[in-house]
């Protein structure tokens, strides 16, 4: 598992598309040198589902939980967990939270500045 | 000019096990079973086999199964090996089968798959192991399992096309309705749209009964380049994307450009197709597939549904035996189902459950979370 902060991202050092999910090339312009940078955590909220049936025990003490796919601005898509009542098309902000050990991204909805 | 002359690749024979649950059983006996089946359908000699494909079976990881599964059946093929493309390993089987004999490499290929998903692991185990399909980084991690990206993509789909859960419900019942006359078939017993609705939350929009079951179950199915009652004319593949954050269009997935491929190959067109072997492990699955590919519009299929269109004596028939929703889900084997009951159908050889001859069937598999696509388009020779 990854040791790294989950709103770090990979940015490609050519064309400067940012990447999520940890390539080896640019899939924009075939760029091979991608550095880590922060991504801000805001965005909008593309899918969510509420999880009844959990993959372990672990997970299943703590159902029912809500999973999204936010599109973030960097215009890249993150998995993350989700406060109750947020829906699709929702402007978000991500934070990190521990759960079963791992640091991951819980998604709240966006409070005005 | 004239085109150079590939030989073309039939298919002689197709069968399935019983699916469902087969206790004490093997992923090796289940596959021999089948695979005995189809060879004796075939009227073929076992040392006529020189080719055998093999899909993976996730509770007997064996290095070379194909090897194994040979050394097992009495052949000794020139050509073996195994294939892992998740969901859509048995169509691209059937591909590479084809691509095989038009390349005059093999004459006679087994392809072949099945495994024990049901009482050879605890279903935490099948559960998990699927899972493993998403991201091991951003996406595993957060307690997700293959139902919940497909939930998630559900979500997403109906967000943007108004599909909705009731016509999800009603592709549940479709696939029932159609497994209740096939003595293979895993789920038989007639459900209802409220029983769907009513089933348990898996990982909303997903319901209990818009998911698949797991089973235990073989397929196997023999081509050749010798003349057979259904050829392969066309087949094509895309993959897109692996894991669901880097999907980038619900509405273009690959399934259009895999099945486009396809119908070039055939020189058809959509409506050219009288059959559907749809991919359905999970209602939401064979809908936005359906969608995708043109045999519905968007947010369309469930109007085609409601007239009837997919119904055995419906225009364009969908997955007669029940699909994977109930002729059941026992990893490559059940993808491979499809298309088995493509051949039975179009070779005419369905015996009571036979429906009007029909000329051309499209099949579809995916894998993953609709991450590869295949499409095959076959043709009953003697209705061509």
């Amino acid at each position: 598992m990854t040791t790294r902060h989950p709103l770090d991202l990979q940015r490609c050092a050519q064309c400067g598309a940012w990447w999520a999910l940890r390539p080896y090339a640019c899939a924009a312009c075939g760029g091979t040198t991608l550095s880590w940078q922060r991504a801000t955590g805001e965005g909008v909220v593309i899918a969510r589902s509420d999880v009844h049936r959990a993959p372990d025990a672990q997970w299943r003490a703590l159902t029912p939980y809500s999973l999204v796919l936010v599109q973030l601005d960097e215009n890249v898509t993150l998995m993350g967990h989700a406060e109750t009542g947020i829906v699709i098309g929702q402007r978000v902000n991500g934070r990190t939270t521990e759960i079963n050990g791992r640091l991951l991204l819980k998604f709240e909805a966006r409070h005005p500045p | 000019m004239l085109e150079p002359h590939y030989p073309r690749a039939y298919i002689h024979a197709a069968a399935t096990t019983r699916y469902g649950r087969h206790e004490g059983r093997s992923a090796l006996d289940l596959m021999a079973d089948a695979a005995n089946q189809a060879l004796a359908q075939s009227g073929l000699q076992r040392g006529e086999i020189d080719g055998v494909l093999c899909g993976y079976a996730t509770t007997f990881p064996h290095l070379m199964l194909a090897d194994l599964l040979s050394e097992k059946l009495g052949l000794q093929p020139h050509y073996a090996h195994g294939m892992q493309m998740g969901g859509a390993t048995g169509a691209a089987m059937i591909m590479l089968a084809r691509t095989l004999l038009r390349a005059g490499t093999c004459r006679r290929i087994l392809v072949i798959a099945g495994e024990n998903r049901l009482t050879g692991q605890a279903v935490d185990t099948s559960i998990q192991t699927l899972a493993q399909v998403g991201e091991p980084d951003t996406e595993v991690p957060n307690g997700a399992s293959v139902p919940a990206y497909y939930a998630l993509l559900a979500s997403a789909y109906m967000h943007q096309t108004g599909v909705d859960r009731e016509t999800l419900a009603e592709f549940a019942v479709l696939m029932r309705q159609h497994a209740a006359s096939h003595p293979h078939a895993h789920l038989r017993e007639p459900i209802s749209v409220d029983q769907v609705l009513a089933s348990k939350p898996i990982a909303t929009p997903l319901h209990l009964l818009d998911c698949c079951p797991i089973s235990d179950g073989a397929s196997a199915l023999v081509l050749s380049a010798d003349e057979g009652p259904v050829q392969v004319i066309g087949d094509g593949q895309a993959h897109r994307h692996q894991h669901l954050s880097a999907m980038r269009d619900v509405l273009d997935t690959g399934a259009a450009r895999a099945c486009a491929r396809a119908l070039a190959q055939a020189q058809l067109r959509t409506q050219d197709i009288d059959y559907l072997a749809i991919y359905d492990s999970f209602t939401i699955t064979l809908i936005m597939l359906l969608e995708e590919l043109g045999f519905a519009a968007r947010g369309g299929a469930g109007e085609r549904l409601r007239r009837g269109d997919f119904a055995v004596s419906g225009a364009l028939p969908l997955n007669t035996h029940g699909g994977l929703l109930s002729f059941g889900h026992s990893g490559v084997a059940g993808g491979l189902a499809h298309v088995v009951e493509a051949w039975t159908q179009l070779a005419g050889r369905a015996g009571p459950r036979q429906i009007d001859r029909r000329r051309r069937a499209l099949v579809h598999a995916d894998g993953g979370v609709l991450s590869a696509h295949v499409s095959l388009v076959l043709q009953a020779e003697d209705m061509a």
